[in-house]
């Protein structure tokens, strides 16, 4: 029982990891490189916050989320429009967007380190224990779960009730079809993009009261990201959150019954298992 | 317009990045002597560099030049300091090794960061004739590479040495009648990790310890949790765990949140840092590491001060210290020899002791400082050393006694 609520814990903390990567590729069809170190950002945000004005991550993400929605809006206006006007192919512009995301990920460290040095940073919020069902857990990862659990749910509630979330999943299915009921793809693209951009940031600031950040950790997040998304299905809400939660799931079993040296391989047994079987991902649709 | 900017931005962050130049000088008559540095700024260990690695470059260069620069036969030579960051790719340290000697026309290169980095760093040290004098550098091969590179310098000790210091200390513990015999062990799955837990794990087993939890666990691993409940599970009197930064803060959150019993605690990189003491405060005391200093010690007391005023940071009990009487080494050896002739000054290590910021640093025939810290205990705020082979100053180990 505590190894599958340890599993599901670390299953929601994925969640918060992957799901902002999945608004981006899915719907406005960038395969965000820097996803990784906007997170980092969120958390270094939650960091200052926390040590400089006594600000508790809990209220800093209501700042932080505005604020990395408006850099993410302002990146695809700047580096990915022309890159969307440019490419032909859905094909093309998922390459040029993975170059330039990549370039972009050395800039955002690169900014990070003049900001904030390349230092660890980590601080003590919520590290004390709480107790569920007779064992102990860390009350900071228990937050992070809860909060994947609202914000996947008011994404999904989003996207399935209204007439905004029924347009991007319009042009996630068929961007050319969608053009032609009259949907502003463009524009919708950027607030998918932006709202990626800002749940990745909320989601780093969740992450920072428990892990260990420095300037250079993103592409770490950015690796696990992408075999969640890739895992639960292109463009689908849903099978992110079941990915993420049977990795984590998963790997709390593989540590706890058999050894904690072998969850990597678990994860990646899974993922190329799912690949074999379901190409497209657990949640995607056959490409037609 | 905004793209402009962005590019700008750009630009200016990738110069910042690569041609950090160390201060300039006013005086053109006599030539600075140009020394690279080399180590990361991005990727995997730079978080560990930023505390250990650079700040003592720049406090170093700042007090040569504060005093004139370095005495070379007579005449003050200022000192100018050349940055690349390496990513932490051991093949861009070989590059950017290679644009000091030959660019740059560098005088005297310092030893890159970390173990990887610098063996293979070391081919290109030898073949243009530089001596590096390693500081963070771990290995047990010191007699097989000073072999290959007769000029390589290892000052920081070896993982046998490092493993069987925290052995020691449970022995005595256990001799002492304040610890039973369970131990549990973990270690990060990278060479580190695993070249200490195969030294630690005979050790153990030598001194009649009884090793009722010993597990790895990947690099990065997000959720520690699974693996401090195992240790636990297992009722040990002491905890090992040979890990790097991000896994020691996790797995000692983990123990505290996990109210893990055990009256010896024992993380290895990081439990130094005075982020360490600053991220658990009263919960870090007695929670035993690997490294120390002399922390009471004169010299280590002015070195504090000094690395605080210079970078406004705390230097870490262990390899900054190391770090910076490496750089001691260098300035006694380059004014003792008179000449930045690198054969002439390589010649003058192997020949002479030198006084530093951790004691007497002599190299024995094998290139190798045998005396080094190889545990240390917060106490009172103060990571303490409290094992060592051969270093005086060493205090009692004393119990930990809960997480309060």
């Amino acid at each position: 029982m505590d190894i599958l609520i340890t599993g599901l814990l670390l299953g929601g903390t994925y969640a918060l990891i992957a799901i902002g990567l999945n608004l981006q590729y899915g719907v406005a069809r960038i395969m965000n490189l820097a996803n990784g170190e906007m997170l980092v950002i969120g958390g270094f945000s939650a960091f200052w916050a926390h040590t400089n004005i006594g600000l508790s991550p809990l209220l800093t993400v209501f700042i932080l989320a505005p604020v990395a929605f408006g850099l993410n809006w302002l990146i695809y206006r700047v580096m990915m429009v022309p890159l969307v006007k440019r490419a032909k192919t859905r094909g093309q512009l998922e390459v040029d967007s993975i170059l330039a995301t990549f370039g972009l990920s050395f800039v955002l460290v690169g900014l990070m380190l003049a900001v904030f040095g390349g230092d660890y940073f980590n601080y003590s919020y919520l590290a004390v224990p709480i107790r569920i069902v007779g064992d102990t857990y860390a009350l900071n990862r228990v937050m992070a779960f809860v909060m994947a659990v609202i914000i996947c749910g008011l994404i999904y509630l989003w996207l399935n009730r209204t007439r905004a979330g029924m347009s991007i999943r319009a042009i996630a299915t068929a961007p050319d079809a969608a053009r032609l009921v009259g949907i502003d793809v463009r524009r919708l693209s950027a607030l998918t993009f932006a709202l990626g951009g800002a749940v990745t940031a909320v989601g780093g600031a969740y992450i920072s009261t428990f892990l260990t950040l420095d300037a250079s950790t993103g592409v770490v997040f950015t690796l696990k990201a992408l075999i969640i998304v890739i895992m639960g299905g292109v463009g689908d809400v849903r099978g992110t959150i079941v990915a993420a939660l049977l990795l984590g799931v998963l790997e709390s079993f593989v540590a706890a019954l058999i050894d904690p040296g072998l969850t990597l391989a678990a994860a990646y047994a899974m993922f190329i298992t799912i690949l074999l079987f379901r190409p497209q991902g657990l949640f995607g649709r056959k490409p037609t | 317009m905004k793209r402009r900017t962005l590019m700008k931005l750009t630009a200016a962050t990738s110069l910042a990045l690569s041609m950090m130049h160390g201060p300039a000088f006013a005086d053109a008559h006599v030539d600075p002597i140009v020394i690279g540095a080399v180590a990361p700024k991005t990727g995997p260990l730079a978080g560990g560099s930023t505390v250990s690695h650079w700040p003592n470059i720049a406090l170093w260069a700042g007090q040569i030049n504060a005093r004139g620069g370095l005495n070379v036969g007579g005449t003050m030579h200022p000192v100018e300091i050349i940055e690349y960051d390496d990513q932490t790719n051991p093949g861009e340290t070989i590059k950017a090794v290679q644009r000091l000697a030959t660019q740059d026309e560098a005088d005297f290169i310092l030893a890159p960061y970390g173990t990887g980095l610098n063996i293979a760093a070391a081919p290109i040290f030898a073949r243009y004739g530089y001596p590096q004098i390693t500081s963070t550098a771990i290995t047990d091969q010191v007699a097989e590479l000073s072999a290959q590179f007769p000029n390589m310098f290892f000052t920081l000790g070896g993982s046998k040495g490092l493993a069987e210091g925290a052995v020691e200390v449970l022995v005595n513990l256990r001799d002492a009648g304040d610890i039973g015999s369970k131990v549990a062990m973990v270690n990060v799955a990278d060479a580190f990790g695993i070249e200490l837990a195969a030294a630690a794990r005979p050790a153990l087993e030598a001194a009649g310890f009884d090793i009722v939890y010993d597990s790895s666990y990947p690099l990065g691993t997000q959720d520690l949790s699974p693996v401090v409940k195992g240790a636990a599970n297992a009722g040990p009197d002491a905890f090992l765990a040979w890990s790097y930064p991000g896994d020691t803060f996790a797995l000692t959150e983990l123990s505290q949140i996990e109210g893990m019993d055990v009256k010896v605690f024992y993380t290895a990189v990081g439990a130094s840092f005075p982020a360490y003491y600053g991220r658990f405060g009263a919960a870090a005391e007695n929670i035993i590491g690997a490294g120390g200093v002399n922390a009471d010690s004169q010299a280590f007391q002015d070195y504090r001060a000094a690395h605080m005023a210079a970078t406004g940071a705390e230097p870490d009990y262990w390899a900054s210290a190391m770090m910076y009487s490496s750089l001691q080494v260098l300035e006694q050896a380059i004014e003792g020899a008179g000449t930045i002739d690198r054969a002439v000054v390589s010649q003058y290590i192997k020949d002479n002791a030198f006084e530093t910021v951790v004691g007497t640093i002599d190299f024995d025939a094998q290139n190798n400082n045998a005396s080094f810290w190889t545990v240390g205990q917060w106490q009172d705020g103060v990571f303490r050393g409290v094992a060592s082979t051969g270093r005086e100053g060493a205090v009692d180990v004393k119990i930990k006694t809960g997480w309060e």
